[in-house]
This record gives structure tokens, sequence and C-alpha cells, in this order.
């Protein structure tokens, strides 16, 4: 079958199982697009700015399993694609991105809306092509789903000359790939599995870490069983939550800057860390030198790259986290921990990180707390950057996996716009909650309107404090109360903003109208937002400043005119 | 002759898929991360499509091991060997471009023969040497051709292949083995 490259881009997102892309045509991209009435099983949503499509991908990859598609054209439409696809390669998201290119002929001679896209883009991609001929389109489309969603997943780009996509070419698509040059390792190392089930039975203080690998690899059951067999308690880093059922006694959330302190104090006192489908990111292990100082590591990873980057490692093993969780739960002996688990116990009640302030005020904490009590912890959670993502992180108690969405690695504000709508429309049966700061809303608000075009039903609720809150909180704590470029005094009226949109909001000014708003937002029949006015000083505790130990950590509010007790 | 390894630089080769672009992402590889490669060799191999790279780069086994374990993410590397431990032979090519007068001729070409250089230019006020061998020999050459006013020099870097029947890099390293030098980051941004 001989058909042109426009066609064969959605010929092969049909057959990939692809039913939805995210995009915005420009000249560049335009055959491409002309041709996508013919492939009706294709649902284009037309964006109002190309980084959201990019996060839009993402937020369907994450909640759905499956890789994420979003379009654009070149120039400036490619440069716009560059914060989703460095957030997709630093949270290991598949995603293909398909963006136009000028005319073969003119590559290379600075022509109208040219850029040097894979270039660009190399160090933010998995992988990226430049295709020359139509007759190649074929392979490298499937190579390009092939990389995006096979070991650690991430951003793949395949960049397309205007004439390449009209030129035709013989459309025979292969059902299988082998790559010489890439097939990642899946089957743990049985010897080091060993050596793991081990160092195992022999610790007196063991933790797990799971980090998002858990989920992508779908390791939940199998991190489950090696919880509850051996008796190690999870702690979830930021991308890992929800990877546990966060009622589960063995649950304890998250460490590091803003984790827990009495995880960070159990990781100090640790004799084996158990890391799984994480990379020790400078937000978990603060100072290296002072981290988990009594502990030896057994790091499962599928990148090879993340064993042994960060930390010292004692047993790497190199794989698949559900096939090695697997194998090392088959491998473990039963365990009783009593003591530990106690221990543990006596931490979180000597630093009751949980507790939040008494205040008649309206606490950003208690907001979180009330719509995980509302959605019963089973709603899709998205969030932007800053301290509504970490109070998202420490209040809201997820009872499903897979149901957090947020940017981890990258820590881009804006995400949770886009990727709430590109959740919401890959998963229609749940209901998606875009918790959101009044800054990082205001990057990318702009897509209320494609929500509002498409029907969906997002549900945003803005933590409101008028400021980009952790800027003011980290000048407040360590900058002598400085505040320079972190209030903002002129928010606009984000109901009648939502109205504008034909958006149905209401505007939340105290404690008692919480419940109330969220139930009629969720009871509402499409989008809805509520724009909470919390405490504009409220501060994320614990805090363990940058590049330091768990003894700096601050615990909490300082009493009036002293500093933050520790 | 072995070139010695220096204090720190270790010799790593690297099979490569010979596509367009593919030198641009290993350089772009070792800048981002940080590596200090002094030396880059690329050219053809024994296998059609295939391009063998040879790297000379400064760092402890932790650095080593990072630029293996990270030129292996690249999609269009296919094998990469530490090759610093193995009995390897080393060489590169070097043109040198030396004044050279009526006078001075003769001792020029003197030296030259001493080192079993070969002179493949001679015009009225130059010479152009090209000598073959390890970093050791070349330096050497150069210096004793210093004198006479050295006016160009081309050196190829290094390239190196394991002695005997066995493939170069078939003692390889194992990209998930144990780390034991794990650096110790004191300062976090």
């Amino acid at each position: 079958m001989r058909l042109t490259g426009g066609q064969m881009v959605c010929a092969a997102l049909l057959r990939e199982g692809v039913d939805i892309a995210f995009g915005l045509p420009g000249g560049a991209i335009l055959p491409l697009y002309q041709t996508l009435p013919e492939y009706p099983g294709l649902r284009h949503v037309l964006v109002r700015h190309e980084q959201n499509a990019g996060h839009a991908a993402d937020g369907y990859a994450r909640a759905t399993g499956k890789v994420g598609v979003c379009i654009a054209t070149s120039g400036p439409g490619a440069t716009n694609l560059v914060t989703p696809l460095a957030t997709a390669m630093m949270d290991s998201v598949p995603i293909v991105a398909i963006t136009g290119q000028v005319p073969r002929a003119a590559i290379g001679r600075d022509a109208f809306q040219e850029t040097d896209t894979t270039g660009i883009t190399l160090p933010i991609t998995k992988h990226n092509y430049l295709v020359m001929s139509a007759a190649e389109l074929p392979a490298t489309l499937k190579e390009a789903f092939h990389v995006a969603r096979t070991g650690r997943p991430g951003p793949v780009l395949i960049d397309l000359p205007r004439d390449v996509q009209t030129e035709r070419a013989e459309f025979d698509y292969p059902d299988d790939i082998r790559m010489r040059s890439y097939r990642p390792t899946l089957e743990g190392h049985a010897q080091m599995i060993k050596r793991a089930a081990r160092l195992i039975r022999d610790a007196e203080r063991p933790l797990i870490l799971a980090g998002h690998g858990v989920l992508i690899s779908g390791a939940m059951a199998e991190l489950r069983e090696l919880a509850e067999k051996a008796q190690i308690p999870v702690i979830t880093t930021l991308l890992g939550i929800s990877a546990v059922n966060e009622d589960h006694v063995l649950s304890l959330g998250m460490p590091g800057m803003h984790g827990w302190a009495h995880n960070n104090w159990a990781i100090d006192r640790a004799d084996l860390l158990v890391a799984v489908g994480m990379r020790f990111d400078d937000r978990v292990t603060g100072r290296i030198s002072s981290f988990a100082p009594n502990a030896k590591v057994v790091h499962i990873d599928i990148d090879p790259a993340e064993v042994g980057k960060n930390i010292r490692v004692t047993v790497p093993i190199v794989g698949d986290a559900k096939r090695v969780l697997h194998a090392l739960a088959r491998e473990v002996e039963p365990a009783v921990r009593t003591e530990w688990l106690q221990e543990i116990d006596r931490l979180r009640d000597e630093h009751p990180s949980y507790r939040i302030r008494e205040s008649d005020g309206l606490l950003p904490q208690y907001v979180v707390r009330e719509l995980s009590d509302a959605t019963e912890g089973n709603a899709i959670v998205v969030t932007g950057v800053g301290q509504h993502q970490m109070w998202a992180a420490q209040h809201y108690r997820f009872t499903e996996p897979g149901a957090w969405l947020t940017s981890g690695g990258l820590g881009t504000m804006g995400f949770e716009v886009g990727a709430a709508m590109g959740a919401a429309m890959g998963r229609p049966d749940k209901t998606v909650w875009s918790i959101a700061g009044d800054g990082g809303f205001q990057m990318t608000m702009a897509e209320l309107a494609t929500i509002v075009e498409n029907r969906v039903p997002v549900k945003f609720a803005i933590l409101n404090n008028n400021h980009l809150g952790l800027v003011r909180q980290l000048q407040d704590l360590f900058n002598d109360g400085v505040r320079v470029a972190s209030g903002y005094s002129g928010n606009p009226d984000f109901v009648k903003l939502a109205d504008a949109y034909g958006v149905w909001a209401t505007r939340v000014t105290e404690r008692g109208q919480v419940r109330q708003a969220i139930d009629d937002a969720m009871a509402h029949d499409g989008p809805a937002l509520i724009d909470f006015m919390v405490e504009p000083e409220e501060n994320v505790y614990p805090h363990v400043p940058a590049g330091e130990s768990v003894a700096e950590m601050l615990e909490g509010p300082a009493p009036e005119g002293e500093r933050a007790w520790r | 002759m072995a070139v010695a390894q220096s204090n720190g630089s270790r010799t790593i080769t690297a099979l490569v898929h010979d596509r367009p672009g593919v030198l641009a992402r290993v350089a772009g590889l070792f800048r981002r991360r940080g590596f200090n490669i002094s030396n880059l060799v690329v050219g053809h191999s024994e296998s059609p499509g295939l391009s063998r790279m040879t790297f000379v780069v400064e760092g402890d086994n932790y650095v080593v091991e990072q630029v293996a374990k990270q030129l292996y993410k690249l999609i269009d590397v296919v094998r990469v060997n530490d090759i610093s431990a193995e009995n390897i032979v080393a060489r590169e090519l070097a043109l040198i471009k030396v004044a050279a007068t009526p006078q001075n001729r003769a001792a020029i070409l003197e030296t030259a023969a001493i080192f079993r250089a070969n002179v493949i230019d001679v015009s009225p006020g130059a010479l152009i040497i090209e000598t073959t061998g390890g970093e050791d020999k070349v330096d050497a050459l150069l210096q004793l051709l210093k004198p006479y006013g050295v006016r160009e020099i081309m050196r190829t870097g290094r390239v190196a292949m394991a002695r005997g029947a066995a493939a170069t890099g078939s003692g390889r390293a194992e990209p998930q083995r144990t780390d034991k030098s794990a650096p110790d980051t004191e300062v976090v941004p």
C-alpha cells in the first residue's frame, strides 16, 4: 500500500493504539493535518499552546499507561514543546512528539520557522529522528513507539520535513522490531537477587524506597508481597506516591525535603535500603554524605546508569521492577520486625509532621484533606509545582495506584492544566482533580478554552495565596524575610475568568464552605473551578534546607518571634 | 608499544551506528554530564554501518563507569568497552610542519630518521613530517623539532586495539557492576 508521509503517521498511530493526539497546526505540519479527516478513529484535540499539547500527552500517558502523542509545527511550535519534553524526560513518561520541519531543500538555510529541532531536543528526549524520506517513515515510527514505551520510558521526537509528509512510499508497518543497539535488561541477575534476599534477612531496620518505576512497571502487587512477607515498611518518593495503598499499615509516605520527619529519621537509622525504581534525587537525599549513614543499599532499576550514580550501592540489580520484585519476594524469608516497626511508630509520635497548626483560617492542608475525603482517595490528582504540590503529596491519601500525576524531576509549573486535561480524556471513568497554585495556573490557563470545547470534566482546586508560595517561603526562612518578586498584587478574579471561559466556578474563603464547594464542583456535569483563598503565609513543613542533612530539618512554624523549631 | 596510562586517563571504545548526528549525541552527552575527554577519534569499523569511536577520558572508576553507562543509554550506541586494563596497543598519527632552511634541513631529517618518522612533503621553506606512535613518542619528537620552528601540528588522537586474536573489549566491563567510588556531592543546588 502506497501512502503519503502524512498518511503513514496517522496509520501508524492507529496501529500503535493511539486514539487521541494533542496538537496545534502550522505551515510545516499542514500536510499531515490535512490527512486527519481520512482517519476518523484518530481524535485530534486542538490546544491553545503547544506546551499544553505536550503536557496533555504526558498526563494522558501517566493516567493510562499508554504512549501520549502530541503534534506541533516547525520553529516556535517545536520550541514550545521543549518544556513538556524535558518534563517527560525527567519523569520517564512515554511520549511521541511529531513536529513539522521546513522542506528538505530548505533545511540549513534559516528558512521561515526553521529551527534545529532534533538538535534542540537532543538532551531532553530519549531519542529523536529527522526523517529525510517517506520510505524510512514506517520503520522509524515503529521504532519511536518501541523506544518510548519500553525500558525506562521517555519522550521520542520525530521531525518531519513538509515535503516528506507529501512524499509517497510503500507503507509496510512492521509488527515487531529488534534493535541491535537497544535491548533493555528485564530479568534481574539471579545471584544478585539472592544476595539482596540475604541482606534483607540479616537486616534489623530495613526500608523500601519505592519510586515511579514501581508504577511504570505495574509492580504494585509484587511490592506489597515483598513488604508484607519480609515486614519492610515502604517509603514512597514524590513520584512513587500511590504505589502502595496509603492506608496500608506498612505505608509510611514521602521522604526528603518536604517528606514526613519520621521517614527522614527512619532512613537515618535504617541498616538497609531496598530502593526500587527510584534514583536518589537530591530532594530525597539532601546532603549525600549524611544520607542513610548506616545503611547498605540494594538498588533495583531498569536503567543501569541510575545504579551507582548518586550513592554507593551494595547490591545492584538491573531489571524490570515487576520481575525483580516478584523474584525477590519469592526469595526472601518471612520475617517479624516488631521492634523496628515500633521504633518507627515512636518516631512518628515524636515528629508528628502530619499535624497541622490550629487556625480558624482557611489552611491549604485542610482543603487537600477535605478533597481526599470527598473523593475517598480515589480521584486522579494532578498538580503543578510548589507549595500546593507538596501539600497535595502530603495530605491526599491515595488508595489507588497511578492516580497521582505531578511534575517531579523538572518541577514544571503550569503542568497541572494540560496534564489534567490529558488525564481526564484518557480516563473518562475517573474524577480528575487538578490541584493548582495561582502562579502555575496562570502560566497555562489558556487551555480552559480547550477543556470547554471538548467538554473535559476536569475539576480545578486553586490554592490561591497570591504568591509564588514556595519562593516566598524560601525567602522568609533562609533569606531574612526579604521578599523579592514572590508576591502577586494583581491576580485576576479566577471565578470571573472561569465564567468567561464557560467553566462553572466558585470562591471559598472560609473553612466551613470547603466541603460544600467540593461536592458542588463534583456534582456539576463538566469542568469546574474552585478558587480557595488560603492563608497566604502558610509554610510547607517539614523543610530540609537544600543540600543539608536531616539534622537541619525544620519541622514546624516558629513560636511567635522565634526561628522555626527543629 | 603500549601507551602508559597517564594519571587518571582511561581509554574507552564505543561501537556506534553510522548515522547522522551520532557524533553530536556523543559530544553533547559528554558536555552536559561534565565528563572530561581529552581525545575523541571516529572512523569506520570492520562492520558496514558501524563506526568505532575511541575516547580518552580523564577520571576515576566512577567517571569511567558513568561514561560507559550513559553512552549505553544512547540508542545509536551498540557497545562500550573500557579497555584501559586490557593489554592494548595504542597509536596516534601526527603531521608536523617544521620550518627548514638549506642549513638545518639535514639535521631535521636526521631527527626524523631517529624516530622512524617519514618526510612526506618538502618545500623550500618547510618540511612535513609524519609520525606514528604513542603520545609520548610524538611529544618527544615535537620537543626536538621545536627549536627549528614548528609551523603547524595535526594530531589524530589515540586509537587503540587489544593485542592477540581476541576482539578489543572482549573482557568488557559489566555496566552493572558495583560502584566503589560514587561521588560525595556536598553541594546540591
